[in-house]
């Protein structure tokens, strides 16, 4: 009798992932093909929340552009905002005023733990986990609330303006990041125990997406992704900037490189920011939060109305076809933002706006790899292996 | 009177008694409690706005999908994809026929002296009846599945065609060591073979099997895989809207129930009440009976709630692994299982 497996025809099913998938989280597209329940060949489809934003860097002046790096990634905000200016005041020459950049260095790190809770509870409900996703988006609460407090906006926060902040933190600042700091290990201990240790959750992230040291680096991966295949980089410690180098963290690393070992990087990351903002908290300067050269920022409203100067400031930096010129020349400024580096290219003509502005976003980056992460994998991995890494699409597409 | 006739007459009242009385406003009432249990775990409030604490919920969630459109898209097999709602609905019903609720009641109607089962059908292959009907309810997902025309329909299908396939083995197993304490393939003498000691003291790894199993009969977390709403969208019932969908909601609550009574019944003494509390009490004969259908009820509530709990805490297994567990930890269990209670009841 002639094998039975000869006879049989059995085709490849192409299965549309996307673009609106209850696993994808934005607009994502995979186009999957399946052989049965195997991953043949996964190909991303990208481009679907593409807004033009670099684009427009090119048209904006820079304190406006702020406003457009709050939708990249639209879950830590404030590390795009942070980020920017960074590299705007790099390109200028401007040392921020100490106390600023303790305010910034905090709330880059609120944010980091924000999105790693959405990263979490997002990972966990599509591993089926529904509750750690309630209890991270709690948590998240907690720290918008904050933000907003601070920025007044709990999304787009827009908080950093070149050469300092939008305004000083509210006096009971220090209270509720404390309040905060509190509450969170609690949950951290809760999410811990319905996750780490859950045989369930070990079996579905264990040797799931395995990414080895070599592929990483050769893939360009950061952040998390990087260092959970076992490379200890991060631009806070590598590069430091702000008062990263003065302060005292650890950089998790995880050798297995699988899903599991991603998550493990990230609980670790949580517990050393709370660390880092502990610190920040501990000498907390007083002083001036914008640069005392009002040609870049806006002077208090009393020198406005009283004086000639800062009438002209004023104006300058606030009318339109006007602001401040930044010197020609060009550069690139990383910062570690929750997903990796996120690093800003600006090339300056000396204008009031960038001749040209390029992001590089961890998330297009971490994508890129997709589908040498879920060859071979199961349909079920798909979703676990696009957890981990944490794709937004509107950093994705920017 | 004609005795038939009042037989026949009896067996009705009890079946419109169970479905419309109990399994369907029990179901209404699951539904809310999963709601309110869920949001309780997860620090939420859940629905408390209609009626008091939220109490008729289910009843506007009810008037809801009945009076949605319902779409039947055009790429579907029509005929199926009609009858699937009702293939799965009708074995979780009936499923239930054979549970014994309560033991029985023996007194004068008009002048005859009749003997009321708690129990719609008291079949004496009960256990096979179960096995049987409950192993029709995949083909309502199958055909659900299959008629759909969509990819992700058809992958939650699959899957559930091949998971609870592979659980009623180690289900069955577990029924066996029960069926050979009890000696009786009747689900009224096995409960009243747990008159001194439950089951699940003496047959506790056949009720993790059973337990395990039974959750993978129902089709519910951490064995939701057909329906995995992060992988297949909707599985099976992707395409399903208004009462249709509402059917494939119905039944896994109904399978719950079902499930739930059988766990009461096989592993923890049905209707009996423990410690022998009703003897102490020495009661007239028909609150003997109410207080024994209360404990049973009591029982099958506890599980329930047990399955909400289970549900609202553990993330979900691969495919794979589920079946590795299925056939490579449960069925070699079960049968070790048999063996270990062939020897005690040689030694005993």
């Amino acid at each position: 009798m002639a094998d039975l497996s000869y006879d049989l025809k059995t085709d490849q099913m192409v299965l549309n992932f996307g673009p609106q998938h209850p696993a994808t989280h934005g607009t994502l597209r995979l186009v999957l093909e399946l052989d049965g329940e195997v991953v043949k060949k996964a190909e991303p489809h990208i481009g679907y929340l593409h807004s033009g934003f670099e684009k427009l860097g090119e048209y904006k002046t820079y304190n406006q552009w702020i406003t457009l790096s709050d939708r990249m990634n639209y879950l830590s905000p404030l590390a795009n905002n942070i980020g920017f200016a960074l590299a705007v005041e790099k390109l200028i020459g401007i040392d921020v005023p100490e106390r600023a950049k303790y305010i910034r260095v905090i709330l880059a790190e609120l944010s980091r733990i924000a999105d790693h809770m959405v990263w979490l509870g997002t990972h966990a409900l599509d591993i089926g986990a529904f509750t750690a996703f309630l209890y991270a988006f709690e948590v998240r609460e907690h720290l918008y609330n904050i933000f907003e407090h601070v920025t007044g906006a709990r999304l787009t926060t827009s908080y950093t303006r070149i050469g300092g902040l939008f305004r000083d933190v509210p006096h009971d600042f220090e209270e509720l990041v404390r309040a905060f700091l509190k509450y969170f290990p609690g949950v951290l201990k809760e999410l811990h125990g319905l996750l780490t240790r859950n045989r369930i959750w070990m079996d579905r992230t264990r040797g799931v997406g395995y990414l080895s040291k070599e592929d990483a680096i050769n893939w360009g991966v950061t952040g998390p992704v990087l260092r959970g295949s076992g490379v200890a980089y991060d631009v806070r410690r590598n590069f430091p900037y702000l008062i990263y180098d003065r302060l005292d963290f650890e950089i998790p690393v995880c050798d297995e490189g699988d899903v599991y070992s991603r998550y493990l990087v990230r609980m670790e990351e949580l517990v050393q920011s709370m660390k880092i903002v502990e610190q920040c908290l501990a000498d907390f300067p007083d002083g001036p939060v914008n640069y005392f050269d009002h040609k870049y920022t806006l002077p208090e409203k009393e020198a406005v109305y009283d004086t000639i100067e800062g009438l002209i400031h004023h104006f300058k930096n606030i009318m339109p076809g006007h602001g401040f010129e930044v010197p020609e020349g060009e550069i690139y400024v990383a910062t570690e933002a929750p997903n990796g580096e996120l690093g800003f290219y600006i090339v300056s003509d000396g204008s009031n706006k960038a001749y040209r502005l390029r992001v590089r976003p961890p998330s297009f980056v971490n994508f890129a790899c997709f589908d040498h992460l879920v060859r071979g994998n199961l349909v079920s991995d798909v979703v676990a292996v696009l957890g981990s890494l944490n794709i937004i699409a509107g950093e994705l597409d920017r | 009177m004609n005795p038939w006739l009042l037989e026949a007459i009896l067996a009705l009242i009890k079946i419109v008694v169970v479905v419309f009385g109990v399994i369907l406003p029990l179901v209404m009432m699951l539904i809310l409690a999963e709601r309110r249990v869920s949001a309780f775990i997860q620090n939420r409030l859940g629905p408390n706005r209609v009626g008091w604490q939220g109490m008729l919920q289910p009843v506007a969630d009810g008037l809801k999908f009945l009076f949605k459109e319902d779409v039947i898209p055009g790429h579907v097999d029509r005929f199926l994809y009609l009858i699937a709602p009702g293939i799965i609905l009708f074995p979780a019903i009936m499923t239930f026929a054979v549970v014994p609720f309560g033991d029985q009641l023996t007194t004068y109607i008009g002048d005859t002296l009749v003997t009321i089962k708690f129990q719609i059908a008291d079949l004496n292959v009960g256990v096979l009846y179960i096995v049987a009907i409950a192993s029709l309810g995949v083909y309502g997902l199958v055909v659900g599945g299959y008629s759909s025309n969509n990819k992700y329909s058809m992958l939650g299908g699959l899957r559930s065609s091949a998971q609870m396939i592979s659980y009623e083995l180690p289900m069955g197993l577990a029924i066996i060591s029960v069926v050979m304490m009890s000696g009786s393939l009747r689900l009224q003498d096995i409960v009243v073979d747990q008159y001194e000691v439950w089951n699940v003291f003496r047959q506790p790894l056949g009720f993790i099997i059973f337990l395990v199993a039974s959750f993978a009969e129902t089709n519910r977390l951490p064995f939701d895989l057909p329906e995995a709403e992060q992988e297949l969208v909707g599985g099976y019932h992707t395409e399903y809207s208004s009462m249709k969908f509402a059917s494939f909601f119905l039944a896994e609550y109904i399978n719950m129930i079902t499930a739930s009574a059988l766990i009461a019944t096989l592993f923890f003494g049905g209707w009996h009440v423990p410690f022998g509390i009703l003897e102490a009490l020495n009661l007239p004969v028909l609150w003997e009976q109410i207080i024994q259908i209360l404990s049973f009820s009591v029982k099958t509530l506890f599980f329930l709630f047990f399955f909400i709990w289970v549900r609202w805490t553990l993330p979900r297994f691969r495919y794979d692994q589920l079946m590795n567990l299925g056939w490579k930890t449960m069925v070699p269990l079960g049968l070790l299982n048999i063996v270990l209670t062939a020897i005690g009841i040689a030694i005993f």
